[in-house]
């Protein structure tokens, strides 16, 4: 099955074909959705089938290189088409193709009747062939292709509806944005891979790595590398200060949004500085950077979801908010704590993700929570799994969440220090209240609905999903219980990895060792936070909705500030847009070009054209000044002769 | 030989088709176009079976075919080709036939005389990529800017005269200067070969023995007049009203072949003839391009006429090739000159959706469009697709180029310094905002002009000339060997012979 891995990138790639060329033909929504699903489906069982046979190999062999044909190769650069099946590579692509198909099967149900509905699931596909190509390359070039090829698929899939407004603007600009902001990273990314070139003479990741690990390059280099690649990953996992096109992103199909921007793409950042961990980890200062980072940006959009009424707002503030927690991870050294995370960040928030969709196809696109309530009833199989979703995210044991957040939380404090610990678990305090705050005001309460809504269970394509992602969501934290509690086999996740992050970690300065009764300590606190969060989430929007207003209006400052997410795109557009677009036309174009430039050309045209009129004077006709100017000429000759002679 | 025969055919077919073309009689504008289109088709048929002979492995100059011309000064009827020219041939045979028939109903009135200048043209343009003799060279160089010239002015927008005039003038003063260097090359190597010389294969062995002082000047005067044809920022500015004034056709080929002569001029004579001279100038040309690149940018950025944001974007485009080209390592080179070949597609694939919108709208104010994705679907996929290839889209053209012309430039030993990529590589964020900003207003949102309610798709014909154009798209975005193999032993041989003489230093 592994040698056969390129056909998990093939079958999207041939879905994307079939149902974008013969899409307007096929019409038949079925036809066109099974095709797409199944191009997904199909690859999923190669990935698990794969993943079984790496399984059964000893440790040693588990990474397996796939070379198809040479890319491009020029002077010393050769880069390949070649796929790399190793152990972190097919963690990813089962979450990728896992959680891709059933948000596939899903999508039949919610695009159902749009009139571009082959077009959606061409593009969904093309991600698919994109993000494979991300996790499975072999080389930075390729991953850079997947990279770029996610970015664009984001941008098709946010300005999906493209006549359509979206607050104040519309969805294409916001899919502009999304592209422009990745860009940006991407920027960064490509003199990283420059650097990594000049350095390493390489781009294929078994070389740079190998070499990387080997002493002998200066750590400002390092540095430098370090700094670039994670400007690529701030940019595409919506970390500070490049997070803002991932609000916006909510423009697209619920669907997509659980998908691209919650489930996979945004955390490609992460999954590529964990495979670039030798080189972060040889530069301490960026993996600092990157820890501080992480931090912040989970706290800091934290904040801004607590106030948010647009269901989907909320859920984008908090997918910002737990790749912060990745970073984090990543930050202190915890590699395999970060991507087990991803995986479980993946079934719970795609099925908050779809959940959402659910109820706002339910409610005919109301997306304003404040006008949700008591939706318990009509959606009880919706409702179930929400909040199943809910209490993962909020870190409650035995869910997935709760593993995979205790294991950040503790590497935080392990690895790092108290503050990171501290501001870590009060950011699951956050967590845990706006996301009930959400379950209350939807689920819950007083029903605030209008009249015209008659809200609904969705049907089974809709729901099935959902309940797959539920039952993820519940036990995909147990392949990761801390060896605490596990005894002798240790945490299987980690174990798994141990092979890809061995060399990074190795290299890490040896940290202390502490007392079982720390680690239960630290682990209990964040389940006390994330308990008093729901039940502070309850007694206010449940039992005391006024008291929300009253706060607001006490608070008026801080919560304009939140409402207005801290002012940040008004003052990028301030700061960059505004001058760059000014500058452009009004100095660079209209004065550099058309006048300066333009100017000089036709000034010297000018002053050309009035020499040539005044001498055209001496050519009048006339036989005796043209015997005058002879004669001058010959005088002022033989002057100029004699004086130097 | 048969094959050396080849390259005089393919060079004096289009010139002879013309000629013929006069037998015709104006009214029957078919046949005439037909006629233009089969000798197109015929000459591109042949570039192929040439390249088919080419051997890739060997860097030297093949299908030689040398005549004595003026015998007195040495002068001679020498051409062959190197892989530079093996895929400038192949561009410029390839676009040709595609723009006459993009131009099969734009162009309604002089049809005869419009595909008799356009065969002229490419008769001009394939002598300028394989005469191996200075003399000659020059003669093509200019013999090129008479058709255009006509091309700009009979056929072009309102500011046509002023566009033409302009594009003449522009490049007669760099061509003038140029033909300075090349009478002062010749008498240098008549003092030490002890004859007249223009044979560009012998001034390879001379050039690099001129002193570093006259060197300088020499190159200069070159370089100007490539830097104007390219167009090198600050000499750009004939560009934009060049490419706006022209038809659709005319800004195909201005694009997608004439602007790469200048190209080709630095890398076939300014870099082997003068290799001290280059190294010398590598950082102050370097930091034109990059500036070129930044500021075609952001001056396309604010264009409100789709077709002048294009023509910018050029400025910007080209600026990428020059960098590769000065930055003088095997990446950057190679990767310059398959960007010369993939701005042609892409850029002339740009030209030709602009003009496809022009001739049914009758504007090319980007205010104007809006909400075309709803009206014309596959114009609207088309124009996505050239915009990604423009773009730099890993999978298409554009990326390899751009790619490895960045990657070269960080590790140049000759600019030796981050700062030229870093600034460069900027250009790839900007160009993804003018292009999705263009994109946006032109094909995204309602319809909200009157005028745009009820436009033809693309038609068959239309489809036809894009189709060959996106497959090399794709083709060299995931396949460039096929290309990069042609150039590769070129290249190789041309920074060879710059580093060759690099620590020679001549008093």
């Amino acid at each position: 099955m592994v040698d056969i891995i390129y056909l998990t990138v093939l079958l999207p790639l041939l879905g994307f074909l079939i149902n974008g060329i013969f899409g307007t033909k096929i019409k038949n929504e079925k036809v066109i959705g099974i095709i797409g699903s199944s191009a997904v489906g199909l690859s999923f069982i190669i990935i698990l089938l794969s993943f079984f046979q790496t399984l059964a190999l000893p440790e040693e062999n588990r990474k397996q290189i796939i070379e198809l044909f040479t890319w491009i190769n020029a002077g010393n650069l050769n880069i390949n088409i070649a796929y790399q099946v190793d152990q972190l590579s097919l963690i990813m692509a089962l979450v990728v193709t896992g959680v891709g198909f059933i948000i596939h099967v899903y999508s039949i149900g919610y695009m159902h009747g749009d009139k571009s509905f082959w077009r959606f699931f061409a593009y969904l596909n093309l991600f698919i062939f994109a993000m494979m190509n991300l996790i499975l390359a072999d080389n930075f070039v390729l991953l850079f292709l997947g990279w770029e090829g996610v970015g664009l698929c984001s941008y098709l899939l946010i300005g999906f509806w493209y006549d359509k407004k979206f607050e104040k603007s519309t969805t294409s600009e916001a899919g502009k944005k999304a592209f422009i902001v990745n860009r940006i990273g991407d920027f960064g990314f490509l003199l990283g891979m420059f650097l990594i070139y000049l350095t390493f003479g390489s781009l294929n990741f078994s070389e740079v790595f190998a070499r990387a690990g080997a002493s002998g390059i200066p750590e400002s280099t390092f540095n430098f590398i370090a700094l670039f690649l994670f400007i690529g990953a701030t940019g595409k996992s919506a970390q500070l200060p490049l997070y803002v096109w991932l609000p916006d992103a909510m423009a697209g199909p619920t669907p997509v949004s659980a998908l691209i921007h919650a489930a996979t793409m945004v955390t490609a950042g992460v999954y590529m500085v964990a495979r670039c961990s030798i080189i972060f980890v040889s530069a301490p200062a960026i993996l600092t950077v990157v820890a501080i980072v992480g931090l912040v940006t989970a706290l800091f959009a934290a904040t801004i979801g607590l106030v948010q009424n647009d269901i989907k707002k909320v859920l984008a503030y908090s997918t910002i908010s737990q790749l912060g927690y990745m970073f984090l991870a990543l930050g202190v050294g915890a590699f395999s704590a970060g991507i087990f995370h991803l995986m479980t960040h993946a079934f719970f928030k795609a099925l908050l993700f779809l959940g959402a969709g659910s109820i706002i196809h339910a409610m005919h696109e109301e997306q304003n929570i404040q006008n949700y309530g008591g939706l318990k009833k009509y959606m009880p199989a919706t409702f179930t799994t929400f909040l199943i979703a809910s209490l993962a995210i909020s870190g409650i044991p035995p869910l997935s969440g709760f593993f995979s957040k205790d294991e950040i939380l503790w590497f935080s404090f392990a690895n790092g220090n108290i503050l990171y610990w501290g501001v870590g678990a009060f950011t699951a305090l956050l967590t845990a209240f706006y996301m009930f705050r959400l379950v209350y005001l939807t689920f819950m309460g007083k029903e605030r609905i209008a009249k015209d809504k008659n809200p609904h269970e969705s049907p089974k394509v809709i729901t099935t999903p959902l309940i797959a992602l539920g039952v993820l969501s519940v036990i995909g934290g147990f392949i990761g219980i801390p060896a605490l509690f596990s005894g002798e086999g240790g945490n299987k996740f980690e174990h798994w990895l141990e092979p890809i992050f061995k060399n990074a970690e190795l290299k890490l300065a040896h940290y202390q060792t502490y007392p079982h009764s720390t680690e239960i300590t630290l682990m209990i606190v964040p389940i006390i936070l994330a308990v008093t969060g729901i039940m502070v989430a309850r007694s206010i929007y449940l039992k005391n909705p006024s008291f929300a207003d009253k706060m607001k209006s006490k608070f008026y400052g801080i919560h304009k500030i939140l409402w207005n997410k801290y002012f940040i795109d008004e003052f990028y557009n301030w700061l960059i847009v505004t001058p760059i677009y000014k500058l452009s036309e009004s100095v660079l174009w209209k004065i550099t070009d058309a006048k300066l430039i333009d100017g000089t050309v036709n000034g010297l045209a000018s002053i050309i054209n009035s020499i040539s009129t005044r001498i055209r004077k001496f050519e009048n006709g006339i036989a005796q000044f043209y015997a005058l100017i002879m004669a001058v000429g010959i005088a002022i000759a033989l002057f100029w002769v004699i004086f130097t002679l | 030989m048969e094959s050396n025969t080849l390259l005089s055919i393919i060079l004096f077919l289009p010139i002879l088709g013309s000629v013929l073309l006069l037998f015709i009689n104006k009214k029957n504008e078919n046949l005439i176009r037909y006629f233009g289109l089969a000798i197109s088709v015929i000459v591109f048929i042949l570039s192929l079976i040439i390249y088919s002979n080419y051997n890739n492995n060997s860097g030297e100059f093949q299908f030689l075919f040398k005549v004595s011309w003026i015998s007195n000064l040495n002068i001679s009827f020498f051409i062959g080709i190197d892989g530079m020219s093996m895929l400038l041939i192949l561009l410029t045979a390839f676009i040709t036939p595609l723009t006459l028939i993009s131009s099969w109903s734009s162009i309604q009135k002089n049809v005869k005389e419009f595909t008799f200048f356009f065969l002229m043209l490419e008769t001009g343009i394939i002598g300028v990529f394989i005469s191996l003799d200075l003399f000659l060279f020059y003669i093509f160089w200019e013999l090129m800017l008479i058709p255009m010239y006509f091309i700009i002015g009979i056929w072009g927008g309102e500011r046509r005269i002023y566009a033409s005039v302009k594009f003449f003038i522009y490049t007669m003063v760099g061509g003038l200067l140029m033909l300075v260097a090349i009478i002062w090359l010749a008498i240098y190597a008549s003092d030490s070969l002890g004859y007249f010389s223009t044979n560009i294969i012998e001034l390879y062995k001379i050039g690099p023995t001129i002193p570093q002082s006259i060197q300088l000047y020499m190159f200069l005067a070159f370089a100007l007049s490539f830097a104007i044809k390219v167009p090198l920022f600050p000499l750009h500015t004939w560009l934009p009203d060049a490419h706006t004034e022209a038809p659709t056709a005319g800004s195909v080929i201005l694009a997608a072949v004439l602007l790469k002569m200048g190209t080709y001029g630095l890398i076939r004579f300014n870099l082997p003839l003068f290799p001290q001279a280059s190294i010398y100038f590598a950082p102050f040309i370097s930091v034109l391009a990059v500036i070129g690149i930044i500021y075609g940018a952001l001056v396309a950025m604010v264009q409100k006429d789709m077709k002048k944001l294009v023509a910018y974007s050029s400025v910007a485009h080209l600026g990428f090739v020059v960098l590769g080209i000065f930055a003088m390592n095997q990446e950057s080179l190679q990767g310059a000159i398959i960007q010369m070949v993939n701005h042609g597609l892409s850029t002339g694939a740009l030209f030709l959706l602009v003009g496809i919108i022009y001739e049914r709208t009758h504007t090319r104010e980007i205010s104007e469009y809006g909400g075309l994705a709803k009206v014309v679907p596959f114009y609207a996929f088309a124009l996505m697709f050239a915009s990604l290839s423009s773009i730099g889209l890993p999978g298409l053209n554009g990326f390899v180029g751009e790619f490895l012309i960045l990657l070269g430039s960080f590790q140049s030993s000759v600019l030796n310094s981050w700062v030229y990529t870093v600034f460069a590589a900027s250009g790839v964020i900007f160009a993804a905002i003018y292009l999705l900003w263009m994109y946006q207003r032109v094909v995204f949102g309602k319809v909200t002009n009157p005028k745009m309610e009820n436009l033809n798709d693309i038609n068959k014909r239309e489809m036809f000339v894009l189709l060959p154009v996106f497959i090399l798209i794709i083709w060299i975005g995931i396949y460039p060997s096929t290309f990069l193999k042609v150039s590769e032993k070129t290249t190789n041989k041309v920074i060879e012979q710059v580093f060759h003489y690099q620590n020679i230093t001549i008093k």
